[in-house]
């Protein structure tokens, strides 16, 4: 089974976020950057596919010179070779990134591909099923289960209170919601791997689609609130603030 | 003159609440531009469609088949990118809900058009632009949508419905041709393991953290939620600890949520997790730690042991319903 992973690398959640010079996008000085966590379900069911099936798995990054040493965490959990579409930068308009990544998938022959849901700084959540129309394939979003039996699939997705079962047939694309697994941590052995593993790169020439950013801000700080009160004590007069005060109960 | 479609969600045939913010949205962005706001229900053939042109419907398209009572991603997008190409529209809007940000991609892929999705802020005084959260809150994007159509999901609980005296019309469309045999077909809804009302729908949302200090203590979450009648919540600590299923996870790697009140329960306040609730319209903090970051976006706090105060806060709470 030829498995394809489209991975993105995204400043670690626990960033403070400031706002960079222009105005438009974040400063990313001293901020670390990380395989984004829902591109690490997507690697892990790629790597258990493999080890069901066998094959191979290559991961597929659009992202700047950086998204190397992305690409590299995924190949020391395991993944065979990795392609990084270099771009000078990563667009917003997810339809501009999804033409980019089918484009090379197109090419590869993959029995499925593997995407995290959303990537976490964009949060855009759009850009897996975008490939999965482009590429007229079948596809599933958000799953926290797969079974895959030769070439047919059933997926699990969770929706408003509701689990949804969907069958669909290979090649597929799906896109991991936190839950489908839990992602194994590159071992010593797995990095040391990995530095030999292929890596490729091609250049590719971006545009910025359908979307001008006008500016990017920081939300307006939330009011300081008051303590009520410390204890069971407090409890009368926070359901009275509740009450007549906010209108919330 | 191009008009704005708004795509529906409906459930049993009847359409759903967040159905009347995707129309408000659409009408506030049809009245900049002035058009019409075409809704567009997508369900079983016993679905009438009524009732729809008081929120803002100028008519409501109707695409009825037995097979799309439940949602069909291949076929849904069929009959979207369809309805969106036979008009002339300048923005397709759906809510970003688990239907919603799945189908828009499916729509803008089709069209080949650009998605903005879970916006906040909708003007098309000057052109369309968006306002939308990036970083999961930490920061917000003012965008400039410049080609058209585009696709707009909304975030729920962002826009309020509005209510006008129009009555609207309906028409009846198009059921798409089926679909080709291998599209993905969902083939049941099942219930979850613990019936529960999704976090990231309710307009009240009671949560639990490591300061609850271990699973079975998170029945005081329960209870007070109940009280409420909100959804649990839970932070990243305790999901990753196991005490509670991922889909109540709210932060950065888990839901965000804008309920109009959200209670933090043994919760700490990381970065992560203030992210992800930051736009609750009230937020309370319970914590024994005056010191917690948490404080420094509550509106109110009880600066005390969870488990002296949250029993107490319930059994209140109850009376102040019943009073």
């Amino acid at each position: 089974m030829k498995i394809g992973v489209c991975i993105k690398r995204v400043p670690d959640t626990e960033t403070r976020i400031k706002i960079g010079a222009d105005g438009k996008s974040i400063d990313e000085s001293g901020v670390k950057f990380v395989l984004n966590p829902f591109d690490e379900y997507a690697v892990e069911e790629a790597l258990k596919l493999k080890e069901q099936a066998g094959g191979e798995v290559v991961v597929v990054c659009l992202g700047t010179e950086a998204s190397q040493e992305t690409i590299r965490t995924a190949l020391a959990m395991g993944a065979d070779s990795g392609v990084l579409l270099k771009a000078s930068a990563v667009p917003l308009d997810p339809l501009v990134v999804a033409r980019a990544l089918a484009a090379e998938l197109e090419q590869g022959a993959f029995d499925m591909i593997l995407f995290g849901k959303l990537a976490i700084d964009d949060y855009g959540q759009a850009v897996g099923t975008m490939v999965a129309e482009l590429l007229g394939l079948p596809s599933v979003s958000a799953i926290t289960r797969l079974e895959v039996t030769d070439n047919t699939a059933t997926a699990q997705r969770e929706v408003e209170g509701a689990l949804e079962v969907v069958e669909f047939s290979l090649p597929a694309v799906v896109t991991a919601e936190k839950g489908l697994n839990e992602p194994r941590y590159p071992a010593l052995r797995g990095i040391m791997l990995a530095k030999k593993k292929p890596l490729e790169i091609k250049e590719v020439d971006l545009d910025q689609g359908g979307m001008e950013v006008v500016e990017l801000t920081l939300p307006p700080e939330r009011k300081a609130g008051r303590i009520v009160g410390e204890g069971p004590d407090a409890v009368p007069a926070l359901v009275d603030a509740l009450r007549n005060e906010a209108k919330v109960v | 003159m191009p008009h704005i479609l708004a795509v529906l969600e409906q459930r049993g045939g009847v359409a759903k609440k967040v159905s009347q913010e995707t129309l408000a949205a659409a009408r506030s962005l049809a009245d900049d531009l002035e058009c019409e706001v075409h809704g567009l229900l997508i369900g079983p053939p016993n679905m009438k469609g009524d009732g729809l042109g008081e929120y803002g419907a100028d008519k409501v398209l109707t695409s009825l088949d037995g097979e799309l009572e439940l949602y069909q991603a291949s076929r849904y997008g069929q009959v979207a990118a369809e309805q969106a190409t036979a008009g002339e529209y300048a923005a397709i809007v759906v809510a970003a809900t688990s239907l919603g940000k799945d189908l828009g991609p499916r729509i803008a892929a089709r069209l080949g058009c650009t998605l903005a999705s879970d916006v906040t802020g909708i003007s098309g005084s000057d052109g369309i632009a968006v306002s939308r959260p990036a970083f999961s809150g930490k920061a917000i994007y003012r965008i400039k949508i410049t080609t058209r159509p585009c696709v707009i999901s909304i975030r729920p609980n962002a826009f309020s419905p509005i209510l006008t005296s129009h009555p609207g019309t309906i028409e009846e469309v198009s059921a798409g041709n089926g679909g080709k045999a291998s599209d993905a077909r969902t083939v049941a809804v099942k219930a979850p393991e613990h019936a529960t009302m999704d976090v990231a729908e309710a307009s009240i949302v009671v949560s639990g953290g490591r300061g609850l200090r271990e699973a079975e203590h998170f029945k005081l979450v329960e209870e007070l939620a109940q009280a409420l009648g909100g959804a649990v919540g839970a932070s990243r600590a305790v999901v990753d600890a196991g005490w509670r299923p991922h889909a109540e996870q709210v932060g950065q790697t888990g839901k965000t949520v804008s309920p109009n009140l959200y209670i933090a329960l043994g919760i700490s306040g990381a970065i992560q997790h203030l992210a992800g609730m930051r736009t609750a319209k009230v937020i309370v903090a319970v914590n024994k730690d005056a010191d917690a970051p948490i404080f420094k976006v509550a509106d109110y706090g009880i600066v005390g042991d969870v488990f002296e105060v949250v029993p107490r806060l319930t059994e209140e709470i109850k009376k102040a319903k019943d009073g």
